[in-house]
């Protein structure tokens, strides 16, 4: 679950990290009421919105009037903010953070992750901040510094001035590093934290050391014993349908095709919309309906795909281990007729009693193409879809 | 013994008289896994599925000589099950529950390692020696015993192999999921080595996915130590960037993780890759030359 900047800005200061006192404002008004919260001639405004590159996109704007600001906030708010991470529809904008500007005399990067192949939590820094961390790991990876938590004894303040001295840090800073280290490093434990990024960690013009941005992502699988994290969700930067499905505990992701897709397990949906494309056609989703593919699931599957109206044929393909390919046939014949699918649909059933769940989509008298394997039910349901 | 488990395996199940516990377990006696017993704090004593019901592991272990153990309780208590677990000397664990946080995980692992205990899962459907032995929530019919090892970190992919290496006639000497969590309990280079080592396995099959780099170790590892033949395939081609695709595990993030990255990898390695995952019995027809 990703976090607003504000934030995890808020979540910083708990933890004693360095950053800006600023005010979320969610109106025009709340902006400008903020610049007298703050004080001081000159501000730097931010739209919230869950995705990167808001600088390059217009989305970070420095300001020195309340005019400015206004302009600034009536512009966005409510208006969609497209980044080169987000999609060509963009990311709702209903917040915008106002922060007093901070004098910058030079930028690193601080972040954190739990690597998978040395199952290790690590922190990652470097002294090219402020640009995309990626390409730098890429094109230079030896300026990217790292050191590894270890999960017993934790991490060290060595770690912290090793990590301080290499960025080249002198005096006072190290010290501050350390404790930035150490508070997020309590955090990432407190917080079950999947990945944390502060770019850029910035000197200010008093020679302090400043967090000027924060990326947090909390675990999902976490959240039941993280009450306080999980009310900071925020609905309106995903994607309606996959907030829906989420509610139906369906796994739905939204791609840009037109043949719908409805699979159990994750894996194997993957690898429907692989074959799907493998034969020509273009997949419009993921949808994992999970193992017992009931009716109830499979109607409200069906709903959350026909409502993207690009969709013009659906393949449901189900690899029934334990549940009888029957009792799925069952549950696909009524959620066609509860739902009333216009368009074809092309089944495909493998396992417990597929022979008899196949006669039953036959006898339906429904529009239910009951395909004989996954090469047949992709092939078939690639043709239909370029039929219409 | 083909790899892991086998006849002789004494298996008891923790979260025993809960719904998937009972469920599995007796979908497990009827496949004949030699199922010993169970547990559910505060229910021993009882006697459940005919088999008895213990406190804690150490009861069980005590009474019964398990050697394995498999998981269905709640995520939330999962790193208190695993651990108990390891700690009363079971040396295999199964855990198939999904949704158990990472850092829980990272705990498990060091405590597993630290025990010598095997890990498989979490987030799986478990590991099966056909005819043998069944542990874990995939269907006993559509299996096979024969010549061809399985890993795989996704469940529904690891039956579509099963299907089709049993319709081929090849069977399986063993079949393992290893889940599609970031942090799994065993990875494939762990499973590749001991199908490496198992004269009953003749050939092998590993099903990845999009997310992480466990793929392109396993072709490193394949490179330098599997003589057997390997076909693989990976799930993902499609999938955008940035979105979580079912599985924990399953994300491209920062450009990494990507399916074709590890279809590289592993044709670099000298491994049968196939892009429809229907190919993977002609697949091993080819290279197995069966």
């Amino acid at each position: 679950m990703n976090l607003h900047e504000y934030q995890g800005k808020q979540l910083f200061a708990k933890y004693g990290l360095p950053v800006s006192k600023g005010v979320a404002a969610r109106t025009v008004d709340e902006a400008l009421v903020a610049l007298d919260t703050l004080g001081g001639d000159c501000w730097v405004v931010k739209t919230q919105v869950h995705a990167g590159g808001r600088g390059k996109a217009g989305g970070v704007k420095l300001v020195r009037s309340s005019m400015e600001v206004k302009n600034f906030a009536k512009n966005w708010l409510g208006k969609k903010l497209v980044t080169y991470q987000t999609d060509a529809s963009g990311q709702l904008v209903n917040i915008i953070l106002v922060e007093p500007l901070v004098e910058i005399a030079s930028e690193f990067y601080l972040g954190a992750v739990i690597d998978r192949s040395t199952q290790r939590i690590v922190f990652m820094a470097s002294t090219e901040g402020g640009v995309e961390i990626e390409k730098v790991a890429h094109a230079t990876p030896d300026k990217i510094l790292k050191v590894s938590i270890d999960p017993i004894t934790g991490a060290h303040p060595y770690q912290g001035r090793q990590l301080a001295f290499n960025l080249g840090l002198a005096g006072s800073q190290v010290s501050q590093f350390v404790d930035i280290f150490l508070g997020l490093a309590k955090m990432f434990l407190e917080c079950d934290i999947a990945l944390l990024e502060i770019n850029p960690l910035i000197i200010n013009g008093e020679g302090n050391l400043h967090c000027l941005d924060a990326k947090v992502v909390i675990d999902g699988n976490a959240l039941y014993r993280q009450p306080a994290l999980k009310a900071m969700h925020d609905p309106s930067q995903e994607d309606v349908r996959e907030s829906l499905a989420a509610a139906w505990d369906l796994n739905y992701v939204a791609l840009e095709g037109n043949i719908g897709c409805m699979v159990n397990g994750a894996g194997l949906a993957m690898g429907t919309m692989d074959i799907v494309q493998l034969h020509g056609g273009s997949p419009a989703n993921f949808l994992d309906v999970g193992g017992g593919a009931t009716k109830e699931r499979v109607v409200e599957a069906f709903k959350i795909i026909l409502s993207d109206d690009r969709v013009n044929a659906v393949l449901i393909n189900i690899f029934g281990g334990i549940v009888r390919c029957d009792l799925i046939a069952d549950g696909v014949i009524g959620a066609v007729e509860e739902v009333g699918v216009e368009i074809p649909v092309v089944v495909r059933l493998e396992g417990n009693n597929a022979d008899l769940g196949i006669k039953k989509l036959e006898d339906s008298g429904l529009d239910i193409i009951a395909a004989t394997s996954l090469s047949d039910a992709a092939s078939r349901v690639v043709n239909v879809s370029g039929a219409i | 013994m083909a790899i892991l488990i086998d006849r002789e395996t004494k298996v008891i199940c923790q979260g025993f008289t809960g719904g998937q516990g009972t469920f599995h377990s007796v979908q497990a006696i009827e496949y004949g896994t030699k199922m010993v017993g169970g547990v559910t704090p505060g229910k021993g004593g009882m006697k459940h599925l005919g088999l008895p019901v213990f406190n804690t592991v150490e009861d069980a272990v005590t009474e019964t000589s398990a050697d394995a153990s498999v998981i269905y309780v709640p995520a939330p208590f999962c790193k208190d099950s695993i651990v108990e677990a390891a700690n009363a000397g079971i040396k295999l664990i199964v855990c198939i529950t999904e949704g158990i946080p990472t850092l829980d995980m990272l705990e498990c692992k060091v405590a597993c390692d630290h025990l010598g205990v095997r890990l498989v899962g979490p987030n799986c459907p478990g590991v099966i020696t056909p005819g043998q032995c069944k542990i874990g929530i995939m269907p006993g019919h559509i299996h096979l015993p024969g010549k061809v090892g399985i890993v795989s970190r996704s469940g529904t992919l690891t039956y579509e192999a099963v299907k089709q290496t049993t319709d081929f006639g090849f069977g399986q000497s063993t079949c393992v999921g290893i889940g599609g969590d970031p942090i799994p309990g065993s990875s494939f280079i762990d499973i590749l080595s001991l199908f490496e080592q198992d004269p009953l396995t003749e050939a092998i099959v590993m099903i990845g996915e999009i997310g992480g780099t466990a793929e392109e170790e396993a072709a490193m590892f394949i490179k330098a130590k599997v003589t057997k033949p390997v076909v693989s395939y990976i799930a993902g081609v499609t999938a955008p960037p940035g979105k979580r695709m079912g599985h924990a595990g399953a994300i491209i993030s920062g450009g990494k993780g990507t399916a074709e990255e590890k279809f590289a990898a592993l044709q670099d390695a000298g491994v049968k890759t196939v892009r429809s995952l229907a190919d993977i019995g002609s697949g091993l027809e080819e290279v197995a030359g069966w």
